[in-house]
């Protein structure tokens, strides 16, 4: 039984005493996260509450359960100004995340709202310097939120009857060094590279950008399960 | 923070240090700190130390104590084995099965990744045969199915005492009893037999004898004991090739100069581990099966593992529609230190493999959550979780997009 002078029993007065402990004791040091990121996973802004109630709305959805993210985005949009008035999210996935749907969709709508030709041009890069970096290995969890709203935009053309305006999604630069896209994964996949190793036996990504791995790895997952479904991923 | 204490429900990943431990460590640190292996007072008190903390280890397992190796831990104890073994087996196997034979290993799907990623490799760089052995739903493994992996290459067969995320306790004794019977029928020293019983070594009986293990690996840092040190007991006449060469210590299988704190208060710890482990497991059990049995009410929820054989402080239950390292960080914030099976918390990006093999899906894997008990934990701990748990779970699943089907818990 803990006494006194127990480790566990030291660390529970200290944190009477609130010097230690969870979130939030040791901000910028000990904790994961960046103190923005912090209050967006805590206090999530914009999440759907009642889909019902919302109305109508173009809604774009990405991801899955089993890749451990799913992200699913309402928006409501000024016909004259084509100002994105309101953005509404739902996400299945961890601290980092909810913190960048959620951050996402405080840029999108603050200042009046953006344009939907200036939401289109939103990069993860963008919500993460808002939230003040994320880890590294979590860099990856925020790179849904973007495309999300890319498909809720085309949704919103495509009910306007404004199909001039939908963007089939061109080829998005994961290795900046060696220009390879997410098509360019999304082919090594089909062709059978089914491990990070066999994609960049085929395409050297990340070889001369070590830093985009997470996102690559996420992209193997991502396009293992969308076209041999959930329980498809190699060793 | 929502509540004063701390409630500390990670046991598994690693436990505080016993005060009675240190209390017996902190003398080796200045005062009694020679090297066991130099020839004067100093260095020959340090030896006798270490003798003595052997002898008590070598007590508990009822083992020679010449057959007690000191390591750094639990991974070095595994990767001694799973690596040593088959490469001492090399040229035997040579002979015995033809010059293209290997040696062949056979681990369970579940095995900790001390075992596990050892092997891939030597398998990768074609060392070795490797053959993983699947477990059911409780993560239970079959006998039988182990029999039947059995090749004339076979050397070694490892499976845990006691799984570290789900908690089943493994049938290690009758995988024993069956291997002798195949070496005896054989005439053959092989397989010999490895257990990784660091998650056990607190709560079960490790007499080694009834186990039939030619190796067994515990750490002090699951047991109230020091982190950094471990013990690796080896069956008398079990050739294995070292990892660690140098000045010849430990029977010249693991060089180094002992680590004589660590190794005094691992010694204490498992003494006091085993001697109160049976009021430990009746204690835990009761607050364990409270745990999960509060935990199970939260709709869309599942006890991963077996209900019965299993570590008496270990609940991992999943929960549809989460992700499993948010919860833990909610929890976290309310002052509730436990672990998950989720991806996004791991250094991999993938699942728990130990939830996967059990045939649950990565929806379910991605969802898991672990509460492993210890002795800090009180009842007031327990249903401080049960009072947190719904709302945190409610929580997620309003953010969350998914509304799966129980489908994916069959």
């Amino acid at each position: 039984m803990p006494d006194a002078s127990s480790p566990i029993q030291s660390a529970t007065n200290a944190a009477r005493q609130g010097d230690v402990v969870g979130v939030g004791s040791s901000a910028g040091k000990g904790w994961f996260y960046a103190d923005a990121v912090k209050e967006h996973f805590f206090r999530p802004k914009n999440f759907m509450q009642d889909e019902a109630a919302y109305g109508d709305a173009a809604m774009g959805m990405v991801g899955s359960p089993a890749c451990g993210d799913a992200m699913k985005i309402w928006i409501k949009v000024d016909p004259e100004t084509e100002r994105i008035t309101d953005l509404k999210w739902k996400t299945f996935g961890c601290g980092s995340a909810i913190a960048s749907t959620s951050m996402m969709s405080v840029m999108i709508t603050e200042d009046g709202g953006k344009t939907l030709t200036e939401a289109r041009k939103l990069r993860p890069q963008d919500i993460m310097e808002r939230l003040g970096g994320l880890p590294a290995r979590k860099v990856h969890c925020s790179v849904l939120g973007d495309k999300a709203l890319r498909a809720a935009i085309n949704d919103w053309y495509r009910k306007n009857n404004r199909h001039d305006q939908i963007q089939v999604e061109q080829g998005r630069i994961i290795d900046k060094v060696l220009k390879i896209t997410d098509h360019d994964i999304e082919e090594a996949v089909l062709d059978g590279a089914d491990t990070l190793e066999k994609v960049q036996q085929k395409c050297k990504v990340g070889t001369g950008d070590p830093s985009c791995i997470p996102e690559v790895e996420q992209l193997i997952r991502f396009y293992m399960e969308k076209f041999f479904g959930a329980n498809s991923m190699g060793a | 923070m929502n509540s004063s204490r701390l409630i500390y429900l990670d046991h598994a990943a690693t436990t505080p240090l016993d005060p009675r431990v240190l209390e017996v460590m902190q003398p080796a640190f200045a005062d009694t700190f020679g090297n066991p292996s130099s020839f004067h007072t100093v260095g020959l008190r340090a030896k006798e130390l270490v003798a003595e903390a052997r002898a008590s280890v070598a007590r508990l397992l009822h083992v020679r104590e010449d057959e007690i190796l000191f390591t750094s831990g639990g991974t070095e104890g595994d990767n001694m084995v799973v690596v040593g073994i088959p490469r001492a087996a090399r040229v035997q196997i040579r002979q015995q099965c033809g010059e293209e034979a290997k040696p062949h290993v056979i681990a369970s799907a579940i095995e900790h990744h001390a075992v596990l990623e050892p092997l891939l490799s030597l398998q990768k760089s074609g060392e070795i045969e490797l053959t993983i052995v699947p477990v059911d739903r409780e993560g239970l493994v079959d006998v039988e199915a182990i029999k039947k992996a059995l090749q004339p290459n076979t050397v070694l067969v490892s499976l845990m005492l006691a799984n570290n995320e789900i908690g089943t306790i493994q049938p290690v004794a009758d995988v024993g009893r069956m291997l002798l019977a195949w070496r005896k029928e054989r005439k053959t020293a092989f397989p010999y037999f490895h257990s990784d019983a660091c998650q056990a070594a607190e709560f079960l009986d490790l007499n080694v004898e009834p186990l039939h293990v030619d190796a067994l690996v515990i750490n002090g840092s699951k047991m109230y004991g020091p982190k950094g040190v471990g013990v690796l007991f080896l069956r008398r006449g079990v050739k294995l090739e070292p990892l660690v060469r140098g000045g010849g210590q430990e029977r010249g299988l693991r060089a180094g100069t002992e680590h004589v704190p660590g190794i005094i208060g691992l010694a204490k710890a498992f003494e006091l581990a085993q001697a109160e482990r049976e009021d430990e497991c009746v204690r835990l059990t009761v607050l364990r099966d409270r745990l999960v049995d509060g935990l199970l009410q939260i709709p869309k929820s599942r006890l991963n593992g077996h209900p019965t054989l299993r570590l008496p402080n270990s609940a991992n239950i999943s929960f549809l529609d989460i992700e499993g390292e948010a919860a833990v960080l909610y929890l976290d914030a309310e002052g509730i230190m436990a672990s998950t099976g989720s991806a996004c918390a791991s250094a991999s990006l993938d699942p728990s493999h130990v939830i996967l093999a059990t045939g649950l899906s990565y929806e379910a894997a991605h969802g898991s959550l672990r509460f492993t008990l210890g002795h800090s934990t009180t009842q007031e701990d327990v249903d401080r979780v049960i009072e947190v748990m719904p709302g945190i779970v409610e929580r997620l699943r309003r953010m969350s997009p998914t509304n799966l089907d129980m489908k994916y818990f069959l």
